[in-house]
């Protein structure tokens, strides 16, 4: 059991509770989503809050961050774009938190089920057709409508385009999902090797030194891939966004 | 983000036909060559299209296994959707096969795509009129 690279996953009950027949419990993902929460909006209220004009180590990197967003989103979607910015940057602050906290060991990464990463695409997507017809009304459907297309291969291209974005919030989500979930089990894995190994005896020991090394190589790139899987996310939604915003571009 | 860099090329542009006859005019042609490459440069940058996410492109390409992940969602992506929408269609309009057959072809099509567009080799959704003009 101790080398189970799933259970890591395994959702738990905290606090079951139910309403009308559905199951409304606490688990130890919804205890994660809240911790996620609070980190992200308690570090961001206390370093900004000595408000300083030459800011301290910590206030800077809540300024760098908050830039980080803004000329992301500035280069991608214009200035229009910025009226999207608290969205933006709440989810790239939650993605990021979130990944980073399943990185302690015995915690749990919320980032790993793709029902979380799917519900956060869809929030983004909904936000881009919801808005993209607001603001453009049907003139948004010009962006299914590829230029140059003799006539008679219209309807094909504009179903292939309809299918190609509605693929979006999946490969959105499944990216982020599959990026953290085979992080976590390669780790767990190696990591179990080490136990195994040094079962074996003082050749086990003096063997389990490589998995060892493995499994802190693979910790830093794990870093690596929670900053960029979470800057991926922020960069497509600002796209999404951008085509929203400025469709038939 | 970094748009993609022009490539680069060393500075051959000076005259270097000093030997032969009319040094003058060899200056002024290869002068307005230089102008003419320049230009060419410059409308084939713009007509390029951007790949997505450069930065994040360029920084795990060290290792390859992100962009296999990235590339292989977007496939996967297509196809799903392309299965999805024609078993639905089979369910509401009783076609059964037909929906099914035809969507899944369509979701290749349009998961090929999605890898290409990805991959930066053809032109994003909504970009494809007038490639000249950025946003």
């Amino acid at each position: 059991m101790a080398n189970d690279p799933i259970h890591q996953f395994q959702i738990a009950k905290w606090v079951p509770i139910e309403i009308g027949g559905l199951d409304f419990s606490f688990t130890n993902a919804s205890a994660f989503m809240v911790a996620t929460v609070a980190a992200a909006g308690a570090f961001l209220y206390l370093t900004t809050s000595s408000r300083g004009l030459v800011p301290s180590r910590l206030q800077s990197v809540s300024e760098m961050s908050y830039e980080f967003v803004s000329s992301m989103l500035r280069d991608a979607a214009g200035s229009h774009g910025m009226k999207f910015f608290p969205f933006v940057f709440s989810l790239f602050m939650f993605v990021l938190v979130a990944n980073l906290l399943g990185l302690f060991p015995y915690f749990f990464t919320v980032t790993s089920h793709i029902i979380v990463t799917f519900a956060l695409a869809l929030l983004v997507i909904g936000t881009v057709i919801v808005y993209g017809f607001y603001r453009n009304g049907a003139s948004f459907l010009k962006l299914f409508v590829p230029s140059g297309v003799p006539g008679i291969l219209v309807p094909l291209v504009v179903l292939i385009e309809v299918i190609s974005f509605l693929s979006r919030p999946i490969s959105l989500s499944v990216r982020l999902f599959a990026n953290m979930l085979a992080g976590h089990i390669t780790l767990k894995v190696f990591a179990g090797f080490v136990t195994s190994l040094s079962a074996l005896g003082i050749a086990g020991v003096a063997g389990s030194v490589l998995p060892l090394a493995m499994t802190v190589a693979i910790t830093a790139l794990e870093f690596l891939v929670a900053f960029l899987q979470a800057y991926v996310f922020a960069v497509l939604t600002c796209m999404y966004l951008n085509d929203a915003i400025h469709p038939g571009h | 983000m970094a748009k993609p860099g022009r490539p680069r090329k060393p500075d051959v542009g000076k005259p270097s036909g000093a030997g032969r006859a009319g040094p003058d005019e060899a200056g002024i042609r290869d002068e307005e060559l230089e102008r003419r490459r320049r230009d060419l440069e410059a409308t084939l940058a713009a007509r390029r299209p951007e790949p997505e996410e450069s930065g994040a492109a360029a920084s795990s390409g060290a290792t390859g296994y992100g962009q296999a992940l990235k590339l292989s969602s977007e496939f996967i992506a297509g196809v799903a959707v392309g299965a999805g929408l024609g078993w639905a269609v089979d369910r509401l309009a009783g076609t059964s096969p037909w929906g099914l057959i035809v969507l899944l072809l369509l979701g290749f099509v349009a998961g090929v795509l999605n890898v290409l567009r990805s991959a930066g080799l053809v032109a994003r959704q909504g970009r494809n009129r007038s490639p000249g003009e950025g946003i």
